[in-house]
């Protein structure tokens, strides 16, 4: 515990650990002090001088943010000379401003407006020159009004300090200082990220969110705290809602994950939420069409038909797929529904398709399948080992947290065959092969053994199968890993060195490592790098997998899983089944059931009746799509609920309208494990949310689920899983907590294993991993690499992003990454049209030659339902998890004629 | 003062000639941080080429490694990087508190008067531009000019009319 110091505020004994600033403390002890330029994510800038407090035996009055408390201070926040004071600046300020609240989008949250209401301001006390700037709206998101800009230069230190974009700064001097882009151009995808960062910290009415203005401002309007459906780092935000719509996302300053700070998608990417494209009633096929039906119809039918076919096929040809867009207690339900009303373990969720090898790969080597430690631990990170992670564009927020370890000085380490942000600015950069992770790994481990680096005391009292593992790597010597991988040998070393020598040093890996034919192996390398340094169980340390969408953790934690129920216990165990066999009534079979992907097989062969998928989009998403087409084809019956018409849907049977993450109750559990609500801000488009659509299913089937509200599903959840037991609606009203959480009063887990390994025995295991390669490599005929993944504009299979004004004309359509050496030897130039071939099919699709790609590897999202990179991508799996290999597969490329 | 933020274009390639090029490899070493050699940068290109286009800093950030934002940013709040080509004789008028109360206003106008041009403004004959300017740090030997970098202190109408006519 770090010392107390004591000083008085206002007469009043404050007590506080030494290195606060003098506001800071205050703060705390809820006394008030007024600011304009200082936002807790930001270093204190002492600019505005309105945060004046007078210290006994100071000559002057001092900024209390940037003053540090010291022993024995005696300090007054107000008095008559500093009330004179902060009146005079804010009259300066107001001298110069338009005052034109009754019109002002800000109004009723304008940091100046209060103030100066507080202090009694006048308008006119200073005549002088007034700017006279034209409103600039050269952007789909962000409206400057520079006539109210303070120029107190929280945008641009925001977009600088944190962001580290460099879009914003300010320019000229004095009277004329104000933020400005470089050479004053409008802001495009070439010069800014439109995170918005800037808007959420402006204290006026200068920066604004363009797509809500004149839609209700601060009075009119309704805020809902919820979390984002996006990635997996798990933002809050309020949704900003006026009669019965979302006007604008504003941030939640109080959470724990992003404080604040949010991305493009997550600020901008709601107009999904009240699309017209929105499926809004049930629809039966009728012929080639659909046609609309009432929920009454549709539900029968589908409960009808599901009962017929396990009658007639028994219900192991029948299975259900669950989402990791979906909340936790729905992903519960499918879970209960598949083994209770239909009564097989065809269960599924699509982290099948994405972190599924994370989830095998830790828990085989730690215990358990999830990330170690904390996001925040992430900006005390001294060295970060960073591999099959773009983070800067597929976690956004969660690269904040890097960003801020990098500018306090961490050492960065980035292994990745692209060069992407992080890569341009890391200390060694290992531009690998695909596919060639473990053969890294080894290397790496290799040169720590050689070179006595690894965690002698760790390895003894905390691991088991060293012997084993040190044999292996030393197959693994530097010329060897030099040709697997094509990293030079003293990039190794470095990388070694860096990691190992550090006192604090973190793996992340996101889904570079887990989309490969070894990607559950991939996964456990890892954790051998970690387990050798005793790079885990300590704050900062450990190995962060980022799991791509809001809810994976959660889908996998709550049991549509084939092999395990809710809480990763297995349908083997005997004791397991009898447990939930107990509180759900029913026999649970103890053959684990199919995968995702096997269910589409056995679909394929015509060896699989009736399927329901709640929101996936298979057709679109995953790999192989002629394959996948070819499954969905030949199924009895296919229900598909979702919240958008998606390629999957073209193939149902019944299509079930969603309700999205804005229109019900719920809870995501974040990549870190933090277990947080979603809340209901509008109604459900089509009257009923999806936990209340599968409970109604289930009802008809002849398994009643008579919930009411979701958080009765969670209080179930709470006795079958007893990594959830403390959790309940009522606990994490405020912030989410990160599970374990095994009873009420405990406060959550943020690092995991400090003492103890989740495995029976307590200690973590060495896995021994051989080199494997990719599924498929480049040939003659194909002789370039596709890897697949994320921009930072768009989503999964785009159908929320493409409808988001704004987004959509950003980023309107697919390019594939190409080497300007490649680019050169085929004859394409930048943004030509060109014809990319795989064994499996072809699309079109125009280029973009960046040195972000390699030479020899070349680079695609699936984003667009206009391209279907997924036609290309191969039938590899993963061998242990059954992840598709979406990061490797060979292609070719030809130009096509000019247009 | 005039807005800054406006650069000239000149539609050439910018790049350091050999001198600057060795000298700027030299001053490299001396900081911590390449985002030190910002200014540096500037002050070579100006010395260079006299003034700072556009091409210019987006070279500058390039070459060190920033951001174009915030190369931008220090040209134009240092009223003493030349944004445009400046006239043979480039003369600055402080404008700050201590000049001010001095008298810089009467100086002004005197040019104004005498060379036909405003503050901002450089003559058709290249020969002289002027500009007022902030605080050029002389505040006890105020008011001060300054022409090409070079000072002239406690200034009055008698001194700049001989000043003047050493100009050419």
């Amino acid at each position: 515990m770090d010392e107390l110091i004591m000083v008085k505020i206002n007469g009043m004994d404050v007590h506080f650990p030494k290195g606060k600033t003098i506001l800071e403390v205050c703060k705390d002890a809820g006394i008030y002090i007024p600011t304009l330029c200082y936002d807790e994510r930001l270093k204190p800038h002492g600019g505005c001088r309105l945060c004046l407090v007078e210290i006994k035996g100071k000559p002057v009055p001092l900024t209390s943010c940037t003053t540090p408390g010291e022993a024995g201070m005696e300090i007054s926040t107000e008095s008559p000379k500093l009330t004179r004071l902060r009146k005079t600046i804010l009259e300066l300020l107001l001298s110069n401003h338009p005052n034109d609240c009754m019109v002002c989008e800000a109004s009723g949250d304008c940091s100046l407006r209060e103030m100066a209401y507080l202090y009694g301001a006048s308008l006119d006390r200073f005549q002088g020159e007034k700017w006279n700037l034209p409103i600039r709206e050269d952007n789909p998101f962000i409206t400057f009004e520079p006539n109210k800009c303070i120029a107190c230069g929280r945008c641009t230190r925001i977009c600088n300090e944190v962001v580290m974009a460099g879009t914003i700064d300010l320019v000229n001097r004095g009277f004329n200082a104000i933020p400005e882009t470089a050479f004053a151009k409008p802001r495009s995808l070439k010069n800014c990220e439109f995170c918005g960062q800037c808007v959420s910290t402006c204290p006026t009415g200068a920066l604004t969110d363009k797509k809500g203005r004149g839609k209700g401002r601060a009075g009119d309007i309704k805020k809902v705290k919820t979390t984002c459906t996006y990635c997996g780092t798990g933002c809050n935000f309020f949704l900003n809602v006026r009669n019965d719509r979302v006007v604008r996302v504003t941030s939640d300053f109080e959470a724990p994950v992003n404080k604040g700070n949010l991305c493009i998608k997550g600020r901008y990417g709601y107009d999904f939420i009240h699309s017209d494209e929105r499926i809004k009633t049930p629809l039966i096929r009728e012929g080639e069409g659909f046609r609309e039906a009432s929920w009454d119809e549709a539900l029968s039918l589908v409960a009808g038909r599901f009962n017929a076919i396990i009658k007639e096929h028994g219900p192991d040809k029948v299975g259900g797929f669950s989402s990791s867009r979906c909340s936790n207690e729905e992903n519960y339900l499918l879970a209960k529904w598949v083994r209770c009303a239909v009564g097989s373990n065809n269960v599924d969720n699509c982290a099948r398709v994405c972190h599924a090898p994370t989830v095998a790969g830790l828990a085989q080597s730690f215990g358990a399948g999830a990330a170690t430690n904390s996001l925040e631990q992430m900006s005390d990170i001294d060295t970060i080992f960073i591999i099959g992670s773009n983070t800067t564009e597929a976690h956004p927020i969660v690269s904040l947290y890097l960003k801020k370890a990098i500018s306090k000085g961490a050492k960065v380490v980035v292994a990745d065959p692209r060069k992407i942000w992080l890569a341009q600015r890391a200390d060694v950069w290992l531009n690998m092969k695909p596919g060639s992770n473990i053969a890294l790994i080894n290397g790496i481990i290799h040169v720590i053994l050689k070179n006595g680096w690894e965690s002698k005391e760790f390895i003894k009292t905390r691991t088991e199968g060293f012997a084993e593992l040190k044999a292996k790597v030393e197959e693994y010597d530097l010329d060897r890993v030099e040709k697997l991988t094509g990293v030079s040998r003293d990039k190794i070393i470095e990388a070694a060195r860096l990691y190992s020598q550090a006192e604090k040093s973190m793996i992340v890996y996101g889904l570079g490592i887990t989309e490969h034919l070894t990607g559950t192996e991939n996964s456990m390398a890892t954790a051998n790098l970690a387990l050798v340094c005793g790079q885990v169980g300590r704050p900062s340390t450990g190995i962060m997998a980022l799991r791509g969408q809001n809810n994976v953790q959660g889908a996998s934690d709550l049991g549509p899983l084939p092999a395990t129920l809710p809480g990763y216990q297995s349908v083997t165990d005997p004791k397991c089944r009898e447990k939930f066999g107990k509180a759900w009534g029913v026999t649970i079979k103890d053959k684990p059931g199919l995968k995702s992907v096997e269910m589409l097989d056995e679909c394929a062969k015509g060896n699989f009746k009736a399927l329901y998928i709640l929101g996936e989009d298979p057709a679109h998403t995953d790999p192989d799509l002629h394959h996948i087409r070819k499954a969905l084809d030949k199924i009895d019956f296919l229900v598909v609920q979702d919240i958008f018409p998606t390629e999957t849907t073209k193939y149902a049977h019944v299509i079930l309208p969603g309700a999205s993450f804005a229109e019900k109750d719920g809870t995501f559990t974040n990549g870190e494990r933090r277990v947080q609500r979603i809340r209901k801000a509008v109604g459900p488009v089509a009257g009923l949310a999806d936990w209340e659509v599968l409970c109604k299913v289930s009802t008809l089937m002849g398994y009643p689920m008579p919930y009411t509200h979701p958080s009765q599903i969670m209080d179930e959840i709470a006795t079958l899983v007893p990594a959830y037991g403390g959790i309940s609606y009522k606990r994490i009203e405020k912030k989410g907590i990160q599970w374990p959480c095994p009873t009420k009063d405990h406060p959550g887990t943020t690092t995991l294993y400090t003492e103890t390994f989740a495995r029976p025995s307590g200690l973590a295991l060495f896995m021994v991993l051989d080199h494997v390669g990719s599924g498929e490599v480049p040939d003659e005929t194909y002789p370039l690499v596709l890897i697949t993944g994320r921009v930072r504009e768009h989503y999964n299979n785009g159908s929320q992003t493409r409808h988001a004004v704004g987004i959509i004309d950003l980023v309107p359509e697919e390019l594939v990454e190409i080497s300007p050496e490649d680019a050169q030897s085929l004859g394409i130039k930048n943004l030509d049209w060109v014809k990319v071939l795989s064994r499996r099919g072809e699309i079109k699709v125009r280029a973009k030659v960046t040195k972000r790609s390699q030479t020899g590897n070349v680079f695609m999202s699936f984003h667009h339902q206009s391209t279907l990179t997924n036609v290309l991508t191969s039938g590899h799996r993963c061998r242990i998890s059954g992840t598709p290999e979406y990061k490797s597969c060979a292609v070719r490329i030809e130009q096509l004629s000019q247009e | 003062m005039s807005d800054r933020s406006k650069l000239i274009v000149t539609g050439k390639p910018f790049r350091f000639d050999q001198e600057r090029d060795a000298e700027f490899e030299r001053l490299v070493k001396r900081y911590p941080t390449r985002e030190s050699m910002i200014l540096p940068a500037l002050w070579l290109t100006q010395e260079q080429e006299g003034w700072i286009s556009a091409e210019a800093i987006a070279y500058i950030a390039d070459r060190i490694g920033t951001f174009a934002s915030q190369v931008f940013e220090c040209a134009t709040f240092y009223t003493m990087y030349n944004l445009h080509p400046m006239g043979r004789n480039h003369i600055c008028i402080c404008r700050t508190l201590s000049c001010w109360l001095r008298g810089k206003q009467e100086i002004v106008d005197y040019l104004k008067n005498e060379l036909g041009l405003k503050p901002g403004e450089i003559g058709a004959d290249g020969k002289f531009s002027l500009e007022e300017v902030e605080c050029l740090g002389h505040c006890g030997t105020a008011p001060v000019v300054q022409v090409n970098g070079e000072f002239h202190e406690s200034m009055d109408v008698d001194k700049l009319k001989s000043l003047l006519a050493t100009l050419k």
